[in-house]
């Protein structure tokens, strides 16, 4: 029966490239075939099939509470959870043991490329031991802490985890970051050691680690390889032992907890739940308690993994449920369900997403805009943790100015428009939300609040409005070979971070913690310590707030005249490095001209970098005679329309190209 | 009235005698039509060489066994036709470029201006111009061109230092170039002139300078200066692509330009083109007629005409290019009479960008008549005299916009494909604004 929905899953298996790390890395990796038009056309074979009735429902009542477990599987990038995941789902005959099953949860192309869980995906497990019929449901989470409201949000739906290391790599920053998370949950935590099958496997080393850094005795992993198979029955039998069930009274009536919504073209929202108390089924009125608005519910399932009716869901189950809502930002991650006129507490924890990185798209050709415009919609319709404002550059034409998670979430978002749409952007240098405490009543008024948000530039306000300027931190965790520990506390220090720990993970392992700047981070930082650790050291940060920042803003001028586009709020530290590079770049992109450009960066009235571009001495062609004046017309003409486009900062010219070389992405190596 | 005192000052150009000339001659006719008028220039095109130049991108081919007696038929056969087709009377000056024309025999340079001879007027003092390369043109053979009808040459040059001839690619010496445009001098007093190209990889401008200095010494009336361009295909263009030559530096080129032209001008020479220079009134009218938008007709491989087919009933001025292979333009002058590979007609609009492009090149400019001989309803102060780009230029000093015309200023002519972009579409925009006129120039 499973074969069917199979078909999308060979699909996949050609798409799981090797190149994930070459992709990971950054937009420039490799640029695949797109695979499918759109991000829900991906994913509708399976769900076609099984929601056509082609099974019989099942019936969920079936399931108490105590023979129900659920739990997620953490693990760094390229540990092997999806692996893992894959032998779960055959193990429990969930789908087919066929040699195809590759990351069949990684549904999205840009997943299975870079190795990472953007979306997570749930499936249920049914499995029979010592003479009990099990629920088990494996709750997938995304794998990167950009991503961690969400994952803290899969994982609150869980009693348990997977803790999946690699037997070669060992822990890297993002098992950390993961473990403490479901610590922070108070998780059982289930070690999985994988990869043993490999030729420089070292499973006690990474016993050793783990009993280190998370204090977990080595009796408890589980040592695997997935790919072989070996060992995983273990793993699931860990699973019932090990983590208990959840705590959940049918009686009460339903408390249901959002931790992922989907969007799907023809069916609306469909929003996955776990049930914390009572039961819902097809016909029940329920009630978002974060918008209050109520729905009907009009299916309600388990996902093993594609979409599968049931009559009815209960207390401790994890399911998905569609109720006519519209839009993913009705049912928000964290959000609580309850039945109409039965209001519950409820759950904690909910917030809505909060951007942390911005950075301005535009299409390639202002033509392309109205293509792009849809393939942002859609994107978003998916993705309600992107925020989307308009915005127009008098250099890049109509754009907008987009929110992300963080850089990893920026990156996807990227990928996926330009795989999944054909769109190509233009990503302008990402920023970071910096805030201003403000001291000038008139502002205070304006604004209505003492503390303002600056997101865009032009909102800056001048040194004598304000009590302070503060910009958001991160803490950083690097995970590293210590041969490396000189140049990457180096490259820390350059980024304005500030060392709050340093421990030896292994013998000569070593783990740093660091208080990063967010907009420190934001450009190359991690290619930079993948460069200069020879891809060893592994980095991964979680949110920190915000803190006190000598911020300053810099203004470009092009013969004394500000190039609104360029201006730019930096530290005032980095001016002077940030405004060279700037001037440079301009430098060398800006075509020379009848006259003399001053190229300036400057803090109020102070220049602090200085390029000048020199004027045009001669610019003739040399021979021009009958057989040369068509080819000359042609070039003379085409230029004289280029030179139409060309937007003017006072008297000089500058072409789109110098703009977009000067505010896109990219290192400044 | 306001033109006399222009029309005074440019009859001290040979060139613009024969401007003058054309122009009471078309007044005597009635409404100037200059697109279409009876007279032309030829150029013909010379297509082998003995050995191709590392800078050279143009249309020529190491001959292996070349009949030139077959070829020579089809240059007459073609310039016959052509002839026919434009309608042409009066053929005031003719080109032989290429290639390396001086490789031609002498016959075939008699064969086609006797065709010309016979099919139009071409008057004794025509210009006839033929280029000539150091290595292939000994005073003998430079005799026996003259004796078939060539009265200007054109000496390729290039460099009096011998290593830059190496780089170049050129089969002469310094020396053997001297002693080629003194033999030339001999045979054609007053009308030999030679090209030096500056701003080659590693030139620097002190050295150069000795060279133009040096040239002076040994020159006759007429000197034009090339900038090197490297062109994709050519084998400096490769070397400095793959960092076995450093590029040539465009600041040090611009400064031999400007340096060069002070020398000339000190020396007596008129910079009547961006790149031409000439004492005494030994200006080249062929080349001239190109920069005033004049008819002309280009015979053989790859050469390029404009001029309108009259002589088939044709109102409208074409741009021809012929085929550029030898072989398959002999087969089709053979078979056809003519190679003609393509024919653009040009609009109203299009000649008046060429007009403006080109008239720019020289030192007078467009003049008011020389302009209101392509375009009657619209003065240059129409299009021009409100621009707010145009304004900027004349205050820079760049532009001249007065009671003569519009031109370049000295440091303007050094930046004119800068200036173009601002006039061209100045001129597209007033063409598209003004309303459609069927006026008798339209």
């Amino acid at each position: 029966m499973w074969s069917l929905a199979g078909l999308g899953w060979r699909r996949g298996r050609a798409l799981a490239t090797p190149a994930t790390r070459a992709a990971r890395r950054g937009l420039l990796g490799p640029r695949p075939t797109l695979a499918c038009p759109t991000a829900t056309g991906c994913r509708d074979p399976g769900r076609r099939y099984s929601s056509a009735g082609r099974k019989e429902k099942i019936d969920m009542s079936r399931f108490p509470v105590e023979n129900i477990r659920n739990f997620s599987i953490i693990a760094h990038v390229d540990h092997g959870k999806s692996t893992l995941a894959d032998r779960l789902l055959e193990l429990t005959g969930t789908i087919d043991k066929t040699k195809n099953n590759k990351q069949v949860l990684d549904k999205l192309q840009v997943e299975r490329e870079r190795g990472i869980t953007v979306k997570a995906q749930t499936a249920s497990l049914f499995y029979n031991w010592e003479g009990k019929q099990y629920l088990l449901n494996l709750i997938d989470t995304p794998g990167h802490v950009d991503f961690s409201y969400e994952v803290s949000r899969s994982l609150s739906a869980c009693q348990g985890v997977l803790l999946v290391v690699d037997a070669n790599e060992g822990i890297q920053a993002q098992t950390v970051a993961n473990f403490f998370l479901a610590f922070e949950a108070q998780l059982s935590v289930i070690p999985v050691i994988n990869k043993i099958d490999l030729k420089n496997a070292d499973p006690e080393r990474v016993e050793k680690q783990i009993e280190k850094v998370f204090d977990i005795s080595s009796d408890e992993c589980i040592k695997i390889s997935a790919k072989l198979g070996t060992n995983v029955e273990s793993v699931l039998q860990a699973v019932i032992k090990r983590i208990p069930s959840p705590k959940a009274h049918q009686k009460n009536p339903l408390r249901a907890l959002v931790f992922d919504s989907t969007f799907d073209q023809y069916r609306g929202v469909i929003a996955n739940v776990a049930l914390f108390d009572g039961a819902v089924s097809k016909g029940d009125k329920i009630v978002s308690a974060h918008t209050q608005k109520t729905y009907e519910v009009n299916e309600v399932g388990v996902l093993n993994p594609n979409e599968q009716p049931t009559h009815k869901l209960y207390a401790g189950q994890v399911g998905y449920l569609i109720a006519g809502m519209k839009d993913v930002s009705e049912a928000q991650i964290g959000d609580t369900l309850y039945l109409h006129k039965q209001p519950v507490e409820p759950m904690p924890g909910f917030k809505s997403a909060k951007p942390m990185v911005f950075a301005g798209m535009y299409p390639v050709d202002q033509s392309e805009y109205n293509n792009l415009k849809s393939a942002v919609e859609k994107l978003t319709l998916n993705d309600s943790s992107v925020t989307v404002h308009r915005d127009n550059s008098l250099a890049l034409g109509a754009g907008w100015r987009l929110g992300f998670l963080g850089l990893l979430h920026m990156e996807v978002f990227n990928q996926r428009l330009e795989q999944e749409y054909n769109a190509s952007v233009i990503l302008t240098t990402p920023t970071v939300p910096y805030k201003a405490v403000l001291s000038s009543t008139k502002l205070i008024k304006e604004y209505r609040e003492k503390e303002i948000i600056i997101i865009n530039p032009a909102q800056f306000p001048d040194k004598s409005k304000v009590v302070e300027y503060l910009e958001p931190v991160v803490l950083g965790t690097i995970i590293t070979p210590d041969e490396y520990i000189g140049k990457i506390m180096m490259l820390c220090q350059a980024r304005r971070a500030v060392q709050k720990n340093m421990m030896f993970i292994d013998q000569n392992r070593v783990m740093l913690k660091y208080l990063f700047p967010l907009n420190e981070i934001v450009v190359d930082f991690y290619d930079s310590l993948k460069s200069l650790s020879s891809g060893y050291a592994s980095f991964d940060y979680e949110d920190a707030g915000y803190q006190t920042a000598e911020l300053v803003k810099m203004d470009i001028l092009l013969n004394g005249n500000i190039v609104e586009e360029l201006v730019t709020v930096v530290h005032k530290d980095k001016a002077h490095t940030v405004g060279k590079a700037i001037c440079e770049r301009l430098k060398d992109s800006l075509p020379r001209q009848l006259f003399e450009i001053a190229i300036q960066a400057a803090v109020g009235s102070k220049i602090i970098a200085r390029e000048t571009v020199k004027a045009y001495r001669k610019n003739v062609l040399a021979k021009c005679y009958g057989g040369d004046i068509t080819r000359k017309m042609k070039l003379l003409k085409r230029q004289a329309e280029g030179k139409k486009k060309l937007r003017k900062v006072g008297n000089v010219e500058v072409p789109k190209d110098a703009f977009i070389k000067v505010l896109r992405t990219q290192s400044d190596k | 009235m306001a033109f006399l005192g222009a029309r005074a000052r440019c009859s001290a150009a040979a060139a613009a005698k024969v401007a003058q000339r054309r122009r009471l001659a078309e007044d005597a006719r009635g409404p100037p039509s200059p697109p279409g008028s009876q007279r032309a220039v030829l150029y013909v095109h010379w297509p082998y060489c003995e050995k191709r130049c590392s800078y050279c991108n143009f249309n020529k081919y190491i001959p292996r066994g070349v009949d030139e007696a077959a070829v020579r038929r089809c240059l007459v056969t073609e310039a016959q036709t052509l002839l026919r087709l434009s309608g042409v009377r009066r053929v005031e000056s003719v080109f032989f470029g290429g290639g390396t024309p001086s490789l031609a025999s002498p016959h075939t340079v008699a064969a086609v201006l006797e065709a010309v001879a016979q099919a139009t007027h071409l008057p004794a003092d025509s210009e006839v111009t033929l280029e000539a390369n150091p290595t292939s043109a000994p005073g003998s053979r430079l005799a026996a061109f003259k004796a078939a009808g060539v009265n200007r040459l054109s000496v390729g040059l290039q460099s009096l230092d011998d290593t830059e001839l190496q780089l170049l690619g050129r089969t002469h010496s310094a020396s053997d170039a001297l002693q080629t445009l003194a033999e030339a001098r001999r045979l054609f007093p007053g009308r030999v002139s030679v090209d030096l190209m500056l701003g080659l990889p590693a030139q620097q401008v002190g050295p150069w300078l000795g060279q133009l200095r040096e040239l002076l010494r040994h020159c006759d009336d007429h000197v034009s200066l090339y900038q090197l361009s490297l062109e994709r295909g050519t084998a400096l263009f490769t070397q400095v692509q793959q960092g076995t030559l450093p590029a040539p530096d465009p600041e040090l080129a611009a400064e031999m330009y400007q340096e060069g032209r002070a020398v000339l001008r000190e020396a007596g020479f008129r910079q009547y083109e961006v790149s031409n220079f000439a004492r005494n009134g030994a200006l080249s009218t062929h080349n001239w007629t190109y920069w005033q938008c004049g008819q002309y007709l280009g015979v053989g491989p790859g050469a390029h005409g404009r001029f309108v087919p009259q002589g088939a009933g044709s109102h409208t001025r074409e741009a021809r290019i012929q085929t550029l292979e030898p072989d398959n333009w002999m087969k089709e002058v053979m078979l056809f009479g003519h190679g003609t590979r393509k024919r653009v007609p040009l609009g109203e609009l299009e000649l008046l960008e060429e007009v403006l492009a080109m008239g720019l090149r020289t030192d007078v400019g467009i003049t008011h008549q020389h302009w209101q001989q392509f375009e009657p309803p619209l003065t240059l102060w129409d299009v021009f005299g409100t621009s707010r780009e145009v304004k900027m230029l004349l205050e820079q000093g760049l532009l001249l916009l007065d009671h003569r015309g519009l031109r370049c200023s000295w440091e303007g002519l050094a930046v004119l494909d800068s200036l173009l972009l601002d006039l061209l579409s100045q001129l597209q925009d007033t063409w598209w604004q003004r309303t459609p006129s069927p006026g008798p120039g339209g």
